[in-house]
């Protein structure tokens, strides 16, 4: 009860100092405020995408034959597809597919993934070799591959994808965790905390666990890359989302029929993908460098 | 009488290694006397950390008996143990590495009395003030981290987190051999005034530093190889050590004006791995008076020599 307590009474004013003192670092890094940038400008339109694209209805399988792979132009900026859609407003409204994907990949990777390495860090004996070995397993097996297997098991679509996408991805979390936990439960600080009598689930929450957040959260936003780049990759192998939803890696499956001559249907979508994997993977670099105390 | 504070009696401490049981502590015994500063003093890996943290049950000791102020903690269950916290704190040696990087001094100065008192809020606040104000640092301290202080400030720190639950045993694992020889002496002064302000405070210093245990202590405890081989009232080992390793010890102490070489006792090789530990004496490879047949077949008899007492076979036949 008094850990709940303890969490809820934060020091504010001193945490903010720490804030901005990390903010100081990561501003250094060209690299990591371009990722910010491209991050920050992809959440954006995923967030307006509907409000400003030019032709809304493109998004979800409206037919204009009249219009049909159209090069870029000044009506359609990234041109049009076979059937005539927008591909410029496609791509937008994507974002917010692609972002719903990342999320929920990572989110649910974390959520599996954090407590089961808390736990196999925390814990001696048959309990983390339990926890460790089934970690193996799933290591052990290529993820795009059993992604693929799942995904094949439960028919294709983005819900599938996502929830095949978040069971490959969970024990990457596990090893990180449990390394990182071992590391830390061997400080002085967690002996410490253990002299004045601290409980089992104030050190594991307010000492160990604290400490673990930076290699977490640096996997995580990388990782938001990553299952972007997975499910785009399902997507392409028409496991993923089903056109006509506007999603990239669906988009670039149908475009790629089209190369070369109607290269813009496949190439904006790519794009998209490349720009956003790389604005969270840079992001990523900049929160390590940022998060690493020895940088202050 | 005054009672005893701490007591370990025989206690063992055993490590399980790939090569071999590691036997870090093998049979000490010692008594603290309420009010009274024990050093101990050995080598790198002679195992006087391990019992100063065997001693509060952060390590499980393999045998013997812990008593911290006539309990029994030995065998206690970890829940059991939490009032024997509010008895006895430890002051680790690293005072960086002992303190969550995450917390402000705060939050590691306060967490002991969130731990085992009732007291939140403003009343937090004003506890934490007035003990780093008695440990000698401001109130402002309170919303900086670990890593924005000093060395010797963290140490203040520390003994201000080890003091928050009011402890009468404090055991101190070489708490200023980390810091500058300047704030070392601030450190020792104020542990000193501490000790003068309460009667009831005991203390188990645990220091390879001879000079830093003659000016504290009252009594010296020597330990070579996980036993204690000498143990006394600090000025009567210091003047007239009885074992060879305390007085090779005590020759290695630089003085200011020692000349160069004179009366120096200079020990060959390092400390034997306590793995695979010699018959007999357990110091008898490395010394310059052991005896072929004894020192080395026979494990030496404690002997009494006065208020001191010390292991080994040749006291009182060596002049």
């Amino acid at each position: 009860m008094s850990v709940i307590e303890d969490i809820a009474r934060p020091d504010a004013p001193d945490r903010w100092r720490e804030y901005r003192r990390m903010w100081a670092t990561f501003r250094r890094s060209h690299s990591a405020i371009l990722g910010l940038i491209i991050v920050s400008a992809f959440l954006i339109l995923a967030a307006i995408g509907p409000w400003i694209v030019p032709f809304p209805d493109d998004a979800y399988g409206a037919v204009h034959f009249e219009r049909k792979l159209q090069a870029p132009n000044a009506t359609h900026w990234f041109g049009t597809d076979e059937v005539g859609l927008d591909i410029y407003t496609r791509v937008i409204i994507g974002a917010r597919t692609t972002l719903w994907i990342g999320l929920t990949v990572t989110g649910i990777a974390v959520l599996i993934g954090v407590p089961l390495g808390l736990l196999a860090g925390m814990s001696d004996g048959v309990l983390r070799e339990v926890i460790m070995r089934v970690t193996d397993v799933f290591l052990s097996i290529p993820g795009l591959i059993l992604a693929i297997a799942i995904v094949g098991a439960l028919g294709p679509g983005i819900l599938n994808a996502m929830f095949a996408l978040a069971l490959v991805w969970w024990p990457g979390y596990v090893r990180l965790v449990q390394a990182k936990v071992l590391s830390v439960r061997n400080e002085t600080y967690v002996e410490a905390a253990r002299s004045i009598g601290a409980s089992r689930a104030r050190i594991i929450f307010l000492h160990v666990l604290p400490n673990c957040t930076s290699p977490i959260i640096v996997k995580a936003s990388m990782d938001m890359g990553l299952a972007i780049l997975g499910a785009a990759s399902l997507g392409f192998l028409g496991l993923g989302a089903q056109p006509p939803y506007p999603e990239w890696g669906a988009m670039i499956s149908i475009g790629k029929n089209y190369l070369p001559d109607w290269w813009w249907y496949s190439l904006f979508p790519g794009l998209a993908i490349y720009l956003t994997v790389l604005g969270f993977n840079l992001l990523g670099d900049g929160l390590r460098d940022m998060l690493d105390p020895k940088q202050r | 009488m005054s009672e005893a504070m701490l007591t370990l009696q025989d206690l063992e401490v055993h490590f399980p290694t790939k090569g071999g049981v590691v036997r870090a502590v093998d049979g000490v015994s010692l008594s603290l006397r309420q009010g009274e500063i024990l050093g101990l003093v050995g080598e790198s890996g002679s195992g006087k950390s391990t019992v100063g943290k065997a001693a509060l049950r952060l390590i499980d000791p393999t045998g013997g008996q812990v008593l911290i102020d006539g309990t029994d903690i030995t065998t206690a269950r970890l829940r059991d143990l939490k009032p024997v916290r509010t008895k006895a704190q430890l002051i680790f040696q690293d005072p960086h590495s002992s303190m969550n990087p995450r917390m402000t001094i705060k939050r590691i100065v306060g967490e002991p009395l969130i731990i085992h008192t009732a007291i939140r809020g403003a009343e937090l606040d004003q506890t934490v003030a007035r003990l780093l104000e008695r440990v000698g640092l401001p109130a402002q301290f309170l919303h900086r981290f670990p890593h924005e202080l000093s060395g010797g400030q963290k140490q203040r720190v520390a003994i201000a987190r080890a003091l928050a639950v009011d402890p009468d045993l404090l055991i101190l694992d070489e708490p200023t051999s980390a810091l500058d020889v300047s704030v070392q002496a601030q450190i020792l002064e104020f542990l000193k005034e501490l000790h003068a302000e309460r009667p009831r405070m005991t203390s188990l210093f645990i220091s390879h530093n001879l000079a830093v245990v003659r000016f504290l202590c009252h009594r010296v405890a020597v330990m070579y190889l996980g036993k204690i081989v000498e143990e006394g009232p600090v000025a009567q080992v210091f003047s007239n050590p009885q074992h060879p390793y305390t007085k090779a010890l005590l020759s290695a102490v630089p003085l200011p004006e020692a000349t160069r070489g004179a009366g120096r006792i200079q020990l060959e090789g390092d400390l034997p791995s306590p793995v695979d530990r010699a018959q007999g004496c357990a110091f008898h490879p490395r010394c310059p008076v052991a005896r072929k047949g004894l020192c080395d077949t026979k494990a030496p008899p404690r002997v009494d020599t006065g208020e001191t007492w010390a292991r080994c076979h040749l006291i009182g036949e060596t002049p």
